[in-house]
């Protein structure tokens, strides 16, 4: 090793120890938040997506969805684990899961949207999986070893979801004209809410000042030209950018998302504790 | 459901580990041969079960006709010969 090498690794070391978490870099408060954001996204996501377990278009579909199901409450259980931890009150991940009210999950309002059909599901699905790839692929890098492992484990899956989702897209995008007008007017009602992913706060912005996370027009600028790409190949149009009303990261929810919870947390509520 | 019916049935084939042959696991249906591997991957390697998938349409299978296997089959029947039974192995061979 040339010793300019040896010296870039001994600052990059350096600057890892200075800022060893998220924690010690921005505070418990913003990181809890960043935390619960990100879990909270793969939480909801996931239990979307299982909704549609034996209710498929086709048997092999029903697995494929629930596969990536299991993927994303994966994360959530890795996230929310260490957002327990961050929060330091002794809640673990079941209790940050299933104990919260309606105003405390932060995830963005899209992924709480119902399914609709089957089209619906699918954009949904493509422009999250694009966002959680853009946004996982550099949280690998994280300042944060922990999250930079959590999101390194992360990206294959995620890279997976978006491969069955994007092929979706294709094949019903550029399908018949009846699937290609549901999944273009799908894209319609989802894409205001793609705003909101992009839209950096205070939270935001101190994790990338940190080094802790990507900033967020960096992440947007290779979300939009992957969403391009495919949008694209599967002829459909996109839709013109537009502010909508609700702001999940923040806790402000779309009416969505209080029946999903209830389903949600219905178990944990009746038998408080409840393992298995 | 019904659409199912009109999506093509591809059979898979598993390589557990690499060295080892790609073995039959059972069949799906899918549209094209890309979700045919995506379905392959989802149903047949959730456990682990391999590193390697091939999918081949059933319709591109030649299979022997079960009506005539009394041609091709029986006549091996009587030729224990083959069998390679009539060989004193060695004790020093182990693993045979």
């Amino acid at each position: 090793m040339s010793a300019a090498a040896t010296a870039t690794t001994a600052a990059t070391a350096t600057t890892a120890n200075a800022a060893a978490t998220a924690a010690d870099a921005v505070g418990p408060r913003a990181s809890l938040a960043y935390l619960l954001r990100l879990g909270d996204l793969s939480l909801v996501l996931g239990q979307r997506l299982g909704e549609w377990v034996g209710h498929s278009p086709a048997l092999e579909e029903d697995l494929g969805m629930a596969n990536i199901a299991l993927d994303l409450i994966g994360q959530a259980r890795l996230l929310l684990s260490y957002a327990g931890e961050v929060e330091g009150r002794g809640r673990g991940e079941d209790e940050i899961a299933f104990l919260r009210e309606h105003g405390e999950y932060l995830n963005a309002t899209l992924a709480e949207q119902p399914n609709g059909d089957f089209g619906h599901t699918i954009v949904r699905q493509v422009l999250l999986d694009a966002f959680q790839l853009e946004l996982y692929q550099r949280l690998a890098a994280s300042a944060d070893a922990r999250l930079a492992a959590i999101a390194a484990k992360s990206v294959k899956e995620t890279r997976y979801h978006l491969r069955y989702s994007a092929g979706w897209l294709v094949r019903l995008g550029d399908g018949t004209e009846e699937s290609h007008a549901r999944v273009q007017s799908a894209l319609e009602r989802l894409w205001p809410l793609t705003v909101e992913l992009f839209a950096a706060d205070e939270i935001d912005r101190a994790m990338a000042d940190a080094g802790i996370a990507p900033p967020l027009e960096q992440v947007r600028a290779a979300w939009a030209a992957r969403v391009d790409a495919l949008l694209a190949e599967a002829t459909l149009e996109r839709p013109r950018d537009q502010s909508h009303a609700w702001f999940g990261k923040q806790g402000q929810h779309s009416e969505h998302l209080g029946y999903l919870l209830a389903e949600m947390q219905y178990m944990q509520r009746t038998y408080p504790g409840a393992r298995w | 459901m019904e659409n199912q019916h009109h999506w093509p049935l591809y059979e898979v084939f598993i390589r557990a580990r690499g060295g080892l042959d790609h073995k039959h696991v059972g069949s799906l249906h899918a549209t094209d041969a890309r979700m045919a591997i995506e379905h392959a991957r989802d149903l047949y390697t959730r456990r682990q079960e391999g590193v390697s998938i091939w999918v081949v349409p059933s319709v591109d299978i030649v299979a022997s006709d079960p009506g005539e296997s009394a041609a091709l089959f029986e006549p091996a029947r009587d030729k224990i010969y083959r069998h390679p039974t009539f060989y004193e192995i060695p004790d020093e061979v182990k693993t045979l």
